[in-house]
C-alpha cells in the first residue's frame, strides 16, 4: 500500500448538527476509486415524521472494530494508519454479521455481489496526503478532514470527541465528532429499545 | 512458539496428515505405484493438508465462525434436510461452480475469476491423483503403442498413444495452465490499472499469488514445449523450475491468499443460516418499525459479541444491537442533537 505520503496530522471531524441534506458528499463518495461508483456514506432522516433534520454518517474506523470482530471470514482489516477497511473481496460471505453488529450503522452488503463494502476513508486520497471526497464537497461543515489546530481555531465552541459509550460499551475511534465545549464522550443510550 | 500453538487444532492437522499418509500408502498399492520422482510434490502436500487443517481448525475456533459452522451443520440434517440439501446444491453449482455473484461484481471479474478457478481445480483433480499414486499408466503387454491407465491399481482403461485420448490426457494440464493463464492477466490488468486496487494491494496478499500462478503455469507450459520442440535438450531446468514453483505455491497454500479456496464453502452455510432466518421470526427495529434481519441472527451476534468482549446492553434493559442500522445511526443523531440542546448551542 502506498502509505508513505499520509499526513498523520490530518483528522476526519464529523458534526451531524451542521448537515443540510444536501447528498453533495454522498455523490462525491460514489466518485471514489476504493468503492466502484457505490456511495458508502449514509445520509438519513434523523425520524422523517417528526422533523426534517439530517444526519451524516461514515465509518468511525475504531480502534477496536466490532465489525472486523464479528466477521467469521477474517475479511475485515485494520492497517497500521489505524484504518479499518472494506471487506477483502476473496474472503467476505456476505453474512451480514458486521452490518448487523457495527455501533454505527456503517456496512453496507450487496447482496448479489456477495461482498460487503464501506467507507475506507478515501484509501486511495488520504493515504496520498489527499482529503476524503465527502469533506472536499461538503458545504456546510458537517464534514471535514484537516489539521486538529485548524478545526480549533474555526470552531473554538466546541471539541473533538472521539470516545463513545453505546449502552454499556465503550468504543474509541479514529474519527471525531464535533461536541459542546468541554465533552469527553458522547452516551448512545436510546430509550426505544425493548 | 509452544504456548502459541493450538493443541486441539494440531490434533486435527495431524489426524488429517496421517490419514491422507495412509490413504497414499493403500491407494499406490503399498507405494508400489508410486512415481519417486514426485516424492518432493508428494511432501509439500502432505504439509500443505497439515497447514490447511491446522489453520482451518484455528479458524472455527473463533466465536463467529463457530456459529456459523455449528449452524450449518445443524440446519442441513434438521427436518428441512431434504429443502436445504436442495438448496445446497443449486449454491454449489451458482455460486462455487459458475461463481456467479463474481460475475454480479463487474463481468472482467467475472470471467477472469472462472477461468482462474476452474485452471487451478482441474490442474489439482489431475496432478493430485498422479503424485499420490492413485493413478498411474503402463505400456500393455505384447503391445508397443497402447497404453493401459490404472485407478488405485486397478486396470481402467486402455488406449492407443498418438490418439485423440492419449493426445487430451497428457494435455490436460496444459490447457489448465492456458486458463489459469488468463484468469491471471485479468486480474493483473485490474490490479495495475485500477487506482482503488493499486492503492489498497500489497506485494504478499495481492501481487505475489498472481505472479507465482504465473511462474507455475508458464514452467508448466515449458515441460510440454522442450520435449515437442526442443527433444527435451531443457527438460531438467523445466522439470525443476517448474517443481520449485508448484512446490512453493503448496507450501503457501495454508498462508496466503489462496487459503480463500477452502474458506469460501463457508458460504453455503450462511445461506442456509439465512434461509432459517427468513423463514422464522424477524427483528423489528424499534425506531423504524421495520423489520431488517431475522430475530435468530441478532440473538446469535448478541451472544457473539459477549463472547468477544463486547457490552452492548442498553441501561434501561435491551441492546443496542436491537436497532436496525438506520436506527444506530438515528440514536447517534439523536443523542448529538440532545447534546448540542442541553449545551444551549446547536453549533459552535
Ligand atoms: C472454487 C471456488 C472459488 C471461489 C468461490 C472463489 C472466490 C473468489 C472470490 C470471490 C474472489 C474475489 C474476486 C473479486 O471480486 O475480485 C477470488 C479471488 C481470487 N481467487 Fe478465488 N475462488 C475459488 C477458487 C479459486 C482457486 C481454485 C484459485 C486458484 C488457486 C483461486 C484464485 C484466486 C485468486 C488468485 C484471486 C485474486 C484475484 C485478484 O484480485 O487479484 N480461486 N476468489
Ligand atoms: S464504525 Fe462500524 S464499520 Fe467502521 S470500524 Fe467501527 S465497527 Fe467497523
Ligand atoms: S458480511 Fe462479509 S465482511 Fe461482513 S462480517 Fe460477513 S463475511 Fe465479514
Amino acid at each position: 500500500m502506498t502509505t508513505t505520503a499520509s499526513r498523520s496530522h490530518e483528522e476526519f471531524f464529523l458534526d451531524p448538527q451542521r448537515c443540510i441534506g444536501c447528498h453533495a458528499c454522498e455523490m462525491a463518495c460514489a466518485e471514489c476509486e476504493t468503492n466502484g461508483q457505490l456511495a458508502m456514506i449514509h445520509v438519513d432522516y434523523v425520524d422523517r415524521a417528526m422533523s426534517p433534520q439530517t444526519s451524516v454518517q461514515v465509518c468511525m474506523h475504531c480502534e477496536e472494530p466490532t465489525c472486523a470482530r464479528v466477521c467469521p471470514a477474517d475479511a475485515i482489516a485494520k492497517d497500521e494508519l489505524g484504518v479499518v477497511h472494506s471487506a477483502n473481496a476473496a474472503r467476505c460471505i456476505a453474512c451480514s454479521n458486521c452490518v448487523l453488529a457495527c455501533p454505527f450503522g456503517v456496512p453496507k452488503k450487496i447482496e448479489p455481489m456477495k461482498l460487503m463494502m464501506k467507507c475506507n476513508l478515501c484509501y486511495d486520497r488520504t493515504s496520498a496526503g489527499r482529503r476524503p471526497m465527502c469533506a472536499t464537497v461538503c458545504p456546510s461543515g458537517a464534514l471535514w478532514y484537516g489539521p486538529r489546530e485548524r478545526m480549533a481555531s474555526m470552531r473554538p465552541n466546541s471539541s473533538p470527541v472521539n470516545e463513545f459509550r453505546f449502552g454499556l460499551q465503550k468504543v474509541r475511534t479514529r474519527v471525531n465528532v464535533m461536541m459542546p465545549k468541554g465533552s469527553t464522550e458522547l452516551v448512545v443510550d436510546g430509550t426505544e429499545a425493548p | 512458539m509452544l504456548s502459541t500453538l493450538n493443541l486441539r487444532a494440531l490434533g486435527w492437522a495431524l489426524l488429517a496428515s496421517a490419514l491422507l499418509a495412509a490413504s497414499v500408502v493403500a491407494g499406490s498399492r503399498n507405494l508400489q505405484n508410486f512415481d519417486g520422482a514426485l516424492a518432493a510434490y508428494l511432501f509439500a502436500t502432505l504439509f500443505a493438508a497439515f497447514g490447511i487443517v491446522y489453520r482451518y481448525a484455528v479458524w472455527l475456533q473463533r466465536p463467529p465462525t463457530r456459529l456459523y459452522w455449528r449452524a450449518g451443520w445443524r440446519l442441513l440434517f434438521s427436518p428441512r434436510f431434504p429443502a436445504y440439501l436442495a438448496e445446497l446444491a443449486r449454491r454449489l453449482v451458482d455460486e462455487l461452480a459458475l461463481q456467479r455473484f463474481i460475475w454480479k461484481r463487474s463481468p472482467k471479474r467475472g470471467l477472469a475469476h472462472v477461468l482462474l478457478a476452474w485452471g487451478c481445480l482441474s490442474a489439482f483433480a489431475i496432478t493430485v491423483p498422479l503424485v499420490f499414486g492413485w493413478v498411474h499408466f503402463t505400456l500393455k503387454a505384447g503391445t508397443i503403442d497402447v497404453y493401459e491407465a490404472h485407478l488405485l491399481g486397478f486396470h481402467a482403461f486402455d488406449f492407443p498413444l498418438g490418439g485423440f485420448v492419449a493426445l487430451n490426457l497428457f494435455h490436460a494440464l496444459n490447457w489448465s495452465s492456458v486458463l489459469v493463464l488468463l484468469g491471471v492477466f485479468g486480474f493483473l490488468r485490474r490490479r495495475i490499472t485500477d487506482a482503488g486496487q493499486i492503492s489498497t494491494q500489497t506485494f504478499e496478499m495481492d501481487l505475489m499469488p498472481l505472479v507465482l500462478l504465473v511462474l507455475i503455469s508458464v514452467t508448466g507450459l515449458g515441460l510440454t514445449w522442450d520435449y515437442e520442440l526442443m527433444q527435451g535438450r531443457a527438460h531438467p531446468f523445466m522439470a525443476i523450475s517448474h517443481a520449485i514453483t508448484v512446490i512453493l505455491f503448496l507450501l503457501w497454500l495454508p498462508f496466503g491468499k489462496f487459503f480463500h479456496v477452502f474458506q469460501r464453502p463457508a458460504q453455503l452455510g450462511v445461506a442456509l443460516y439465512q434461509r432459517e432466518g427468513e423463514a422464522g421470526e424477524q427483528a423489528v427495529c424499534p425506531h423504524t418499525g421495520e423489520a431488517f434481519a431475522s430475530r435468530m441472527h441478532v440473538e446469535d451476534l448478541k451472544q457473539v459479541t459477549a463472547e468477544l468482549g463486547y457490552d452492548y446492553r442498553l441501561a434501561g434493559g435491551g441492546s443496542h444491537l436491537d436497532l436496525s442500522p438506520q436506527g444506530k445511526r438515528a440514536a447517534l443523531a439523536k443523542a448529538h442533537l440532545a447534546a448540542r440542546t442541553e449545551s444551549g448551542a446547536f453549533f459552535g
